[in-house]
């Protein structure tokens, strides 16, 4: 609900704000607004690259194959196995960890221990290859240094941490 | 790092592929993800010239600058590189912002400027310590209210489809705060390792 006027709450403040002030509002938004279509042009070809290595690797069949020489170590931990694909997934594709997390709530039921887990999971990590692609590529960043091995230990501090307090509350 | 990845990913599925005879599916969702691809730079444009300009506004009225005032000695905390007062602070708090809130269409834009704006001050195209910094932050994901997961567990008939918001808010503090560390520890690594 708050979503609603979120946006158009932010659109009216700054207007006002910088009309009280006498900034040339529609003037400075053009101007400002014309560094948007240079960095959507220059982020294409990352973004672009990325996802066709992504589908490929998906449609394979190689991505399937990885989750389930992985499932019995998964199960023999005390983790329903059910919930890897997600784990494994969120960093690399948020379009397809949307759809396992969709997938996983039709199936088990929103208000199963998998349903919360993956609502959880999905909703505190995010897509870290997608956000280093777009982020490093739109500003030309060619050497990215330690970025991904933060991002993804992120990632798994984040699913660890998911587990945990979903067994916590809801067990 | 991700020349290798790219490459792994592609090579590893069409070498799968050719053995699991599923090459006809790799044929077809090369195409489709062109297109995809395509389309979201596409939707992105959009959302990217809307959101810049009217932070252009803010930055013009000296909003950013009040907002990088206001939280000036958390921020200078985990980002000691940047200078006081610099638009890039104002643009990170609004990224940052806008992601607590479930604005995703609204904080990528102020991300990429704020990234923009970092590669201003460090000059290179070499990551530089605020700008992992900042990714880190990024990727563990700063949604206090994940909107999108609510409506699907609405849309699949959930007792109480708010019941994750809690745990969702403790997970990511603790990915938040695992990412800030794991930052922080390679980081002190580099600076080890550069000195000998």
């Amino acid at each position: 609900m708050i979503s609603i006027w979120l946006i158009p709450g932010i659109i009216v403040i700054i207007l006002i704000i910088a009309t009280v002030k006498r900034v040339p509002s529609y003037e400075v938004f053009v101007e400002g607004s014309k560094e948007g279509i240079q960095i959507a042009i220059s982020l294409l070809p990352f973004l672009l690259g990325m996802m066709v290595s992504i589908a490929i690797f998906q449609a394979s069949g190689a991505m399937g194959a990885i989750l389930a020489f992985f499932q019995p170590l998964m199960t023999a931990i005390g983790v329903p196995a059910d919930i890897l694909p997600l784990a494994l997934i969120r960093p690399i594709s948020g379009t397809a960890a949307l759809s396992v997390t969709t997938e996983l709530i039709r199936t088990h039921g929103p208000d199963s221990f998998i349903g919360q887990l993956a609502s959880v999971m999905q909703g505190s990590t995010d897509t870290t290859l997608y956000i280093i692609t777009v982020y490093f590529g739109a500003v030309g960043i060619k050497r990215m240094g330690d970025a991904l091995k933060v991002g993804l230990l992120a990632d798994l501090a984040g699913i660890i941490a998911s587990v945990i307090i979903v067994i916590i509350l809801f067990h | 790092m991700v020349n290798l990845i790219w490459a792994l990913l592609a090579v590893t599925g069409i070498v799968f592929a050719a053995f699991n005879g599923t090459m006809e599916e790799v044929n077809k969702a090369i195409f489709s993800t062109l297109d995809e691809a395509v389309m979201i730079t596409l939707s992105l444009t959009g959302v990217l010239v809307f959101w810049l300009g009217l932070m252009k506004i803010a930055e013009a009225a000296g909003l950013l600058e009040g907002l990088a005032k206001l939280f000036r000695p958390i921020v200078k905390r985990i980002f000691p590189d940047i200078p006081d007062n610099d638009p890039a602070l104002g643009y990170i708090l609004s990224n940052m912002t806008a992601n607590m809130f479930g604005l995703g269409n609204a904080a990528t834009p102020m991300g990429l400027k704020a990234m923009k704006e970092l590669k201003r001050l460090s000059g290179t195209e070499e990551a530089s310590r605020s700008m992992i910094t900042f990714l880190a932050i990024n990727t563990s994901s700063l949604t206090l209210i994940p909107t999108t997961v609510i409506a699907i567990r609405m849309k699949y008939g959930s007792v109480d489809p708010t019941s994750i918001v809690g745990a969702t808010i403790m997970a990511t503090i603790i990915s938040t705060l695992a990412a800030l560390m794991i930052d922080r520890l390679f980081y002190y690594k580099r600076k080890r390792t550069l000195k000998i």
